[in-house]
């Protein structure tokens, strides 16, 4: 197993990288947040907006992880599982490509359910899967590091990684889609709102496919 | 689908007033005995243009005996909505229903000079997928189009109550009736929403025995009209209040809500209070505990005539009413527009504080016993009617027709479709254009306008103008 500081630094990396990516994509909420401070006629109220977005988020990022994550017991079967996963989120991306409807049932959450909302329209977009093959990743790349270890402490190992990978990509994600909500509601103004509003769809689904084809490339490879 | 949201799209009602101003209308043509097709004109509203204030383009539907009344376009402002995090949709689309055939036509008016059919929805696949009839209202919300209904199935709409079915806006397929509770809702008409809030309102005319061979005045006159309107809880689908106005207010029609997103009230517009013939228009909103309440806040007052200036159906009361059958909100909420098609009178409110208007200006054009000409000297049939506003707020234009049947009792004598226009003063008030002046090809009526761009009764906004 290839232990290289670089490739976990790169593999952090990533995930910082999809919670930027996530973040500024409107379809992950941000707009809700400008809404919700203007709604409400109060800064406060963005703050609470975006707690509430990051916290769905971030569930929805553990209910892809956490299955996964109890996995990695299962040592032997390490590469197929990862290649199993890359395949799941090629599917996805695949799914979204093809099926350029959007998830009606989003638009049926009451308004003030920011947190359904979040972790429902995360689920809808496979945000969660994004991350998979980056997360399979460093958990191999632990594993090598540490050497063979009973089944019960790769679990847990693996399960604080799911929260860690979890919690910085969310965290970036709120930076991220924060900064937006922010600079619109302070000083840009609303005219900004559908100006900085671009068509994702196709990047989004293309962006699955690559990480899916990255995860079992990674898989074969043995990193 | 495109990259970016339609240009025409606007997150705050404020930033609409600030648009370019619109280039074209769209108005219903309709042939009030069915003996030609009816059709969509398209009318150059650009100032300075050669063709300005003619009609440059007609769509004409190869049916006949449709009935054009209201129409509306498959996206809007709505589209914005921080729910869907999808605003590529295009504002390309007019929904087109026929209240008599039931037959829903989808116009594609990308180029306006080009307009043409894009799509036809049977009556058939409304009857099977809904068991509603009649389509009426559109407006684009969560999940697609809404379209409101004045009749329920069977032959004359009676089997079972009418209420709201869902289009998608993209393929305009018919999903599905709306309602998961009705309440006590048994008549409809129009209806109305707060997207942030999640309140939708709707409101009552009558079932289609009661309007589509005329007005029954035996049913006016013992208040069996519609005087009630329903508060919705709009994504649980469900009533969640039924406001009666009284049963003398009959036929509460028009709904408008205050278009900023954070006020919680609106206007509703009653024809006739059975009483005393008045007019009426309602304030409506929400208290601190959560409940509707509506208060009425205008009233216009009959004017007595002489029975041998009034058609067989007044005659007996020796006064023409109002006939408050329309009414606008314009984008800042600051005037209501109120048409009086009985007077030949278009009112302009200052509704700035909602609970107390006042009038701020006034326009007198047609009517039954005043026959007022317009400016340029042309003749106005009807009164004025169907009314739309400019989204900046200074232009106001109006149609003539209420509707077939209808127009041939209360007006015997008259007949054709005018499109007027007013200005509207720095201080309120109101005065019609000279030289705008639209008349229709003969045998045909004109109804609703739509704006280009959008108008004052389409685009909701999902957020507040600050």
């Amino acid at each position: 197993m290839l232990a290289d500081p670089s490739s976990v630094t790169a593999l952090w990396g990533a995930v910082v990288f999809a919670g930027i990516y996530h973040g500024i994509n409107p379809g992950m909420g941000w707009p809700l947040a400008v809404s919700a401070a203007l709604m409400e006629r109060r800064h406060g109220a963005l703050a609470s907006a975006l707690a509430l977005l990051a916290l769905g988020h971030f569930l929805a990022m553990l209910a892809i992880l956490l299955p996964f994550s109890m996995m990695v017991v299962l040592l032997d079967w390490q590469v197929s599982i990862r290649i199993g996963a890359g395949l799941i989120v090629i599917a996805m991306g695949g799914y979204l490509l093809i099926n350029r409807r959007h998830p009606k049932v989003l638009a049926r959450i009451h308004p003030a359910r920011l947190a359904l909302w979040s972790f429902l329209a995360a689920m809808a977009h496979g945000a969660g899967l994004m991350l998979l093959p980056i997360f399979l990743g460093i958990c191999t790349v632990n594993a090598g590091e540490t050497g063979h270890m009973a089944a019960q402490s790769l679990m847990t190992g693996s399960l604080g990684t799911a929260l860690l990978v979890a919690g910085v990509h969310t965290l970036a994600m709120t930076v991220a889609g924060g900064v937006i909500a922010t600079a619109i509601y302070l000083w840009l103004g609303l005219k900004f709102l559908s100006r900085t509003w671009f068509n994702l769809d196709l990047v989004w689904a293309l962006s699955l496919v690559c990480v899916g084809l990255f995860g079992i490339w990674a898989a074969v490879q043995g990193h | 689908m495109t990259l970016r949201p339609d240009p025409t799209f606007h997150a705050s009602p404020k930033l609409a007033m600030q648009a370019p101003a619109e280039t074209y209308g769209f108005t219903v043509m309709l042939s009030p005995d069915g003996k030609q097709s009816d059709g969509i004109a398209v009318v150059d509203l650009k100032p300075g243009s050669d063709t300005y204030g003619k009609i440059v383009h007609q769509v004409i539907v190869p049916h006949k005996g449709d009935e054009f009344h209201h129409f509306g376009w498959n996206a809007c402002s709505s589209s914005l909505s921080p729910l869907s995090g999808h605003a590529f949709l295009e504002r390309r689309y007019l929904i087109v229903p026929g209240i008599r055939s039931s037959r829903i036509y989808i116009i594609d008016v990308k180029d306006p000079l080009k307009a043409h059919i894009h799509k036809t929805i049977e009556p058939e696949e409304v009857f099977a997928k809904t068991g509603y009839s009649r389509p009426h209202t559109i407006h684009c919300g969560p999940e697609g189009i809404y379209v409101s209904t004045l009749g329920g199935g069977g032959p004359d709409g009676t089997d079972g109550p009418p209420g709201i079915f869902i289009m998608d806006c993209e393929t305009f397929e018919i999903i599905g009736r709306y309602e998961m509770d009705r309440g006590k809702q048994d008549k409809h008409y129009d209806f109305w929403w707060n997207l942030p809030q999640d309140y939708m309102v709707s409101s009552e005319w009558g079932l289609p025995p009661q309007f589509e061979n005329g007005i029954v005045a035996e049913d006016l006159l013992s208040n069996k009209y519609g005087h009630s309107i329903h508060f919705w809880d709009l994504r649980a689908r469900k009533n969640i209040q039924t406001m009666d106005l009284g049963e003398n207010h009959q036929m509460a029609l028009e709904i408008r809500p205050a278009h900023d997103p954070t006020k919680s009230y609106g206007f509703c517009g009653v024809v006739v209070d059975t009483t005393n013939l008045q007019g009426a228009i309602f304030t409506w909103w929400r208290d601190d505990d959560g409940v509707w309440q509506s208060k009425k806040t205008i009233t216009i007052d009959p004017v007595p005539a002489d029975a041998d200036d009034l058609p067989d159906l007044l005659k007996g009361f020796g006064a023409v009413p109002p006939l408050v059958t329309d009414i606008d909100l314009s984008l800042d909420d600051k005037y209501l527009y109120v048409a009086c098609w009985g007077l030949g009178e278009m009112h302009q409110y200052d509704v700035s504080d909602p609970m107390n208007p006042v009038l701020a200006g006034k326009v007198e054009l047609g009517g039954i016993v005043a026959h007022h000409k317009h400016p340029n000297g042309g003749d106005f049939a009807f009164g004025p009617q169907m009314v739309e506003i400019s989204r900046d707020g200074k232009r106001v234009y109006w149609t003539n027709s209420l509707y077939s049947t209808w127009d041939n009792q209360f007006y015997p004598n008259d007949d054709g479709g005018q499109m007027v226009m007013a200005h509207v003063g720095e201080k309120g008030g109101l005065t019609l254009d000279k030289d705008f002046y639209v008349d229709f090809p003969k045998g045909l009526r004109a109804h609703q306008i739509r704006l280009e761009g959008g108008d004052c009764s389409t685009d909701s906004f999902c957020y507040p103008s600050v």
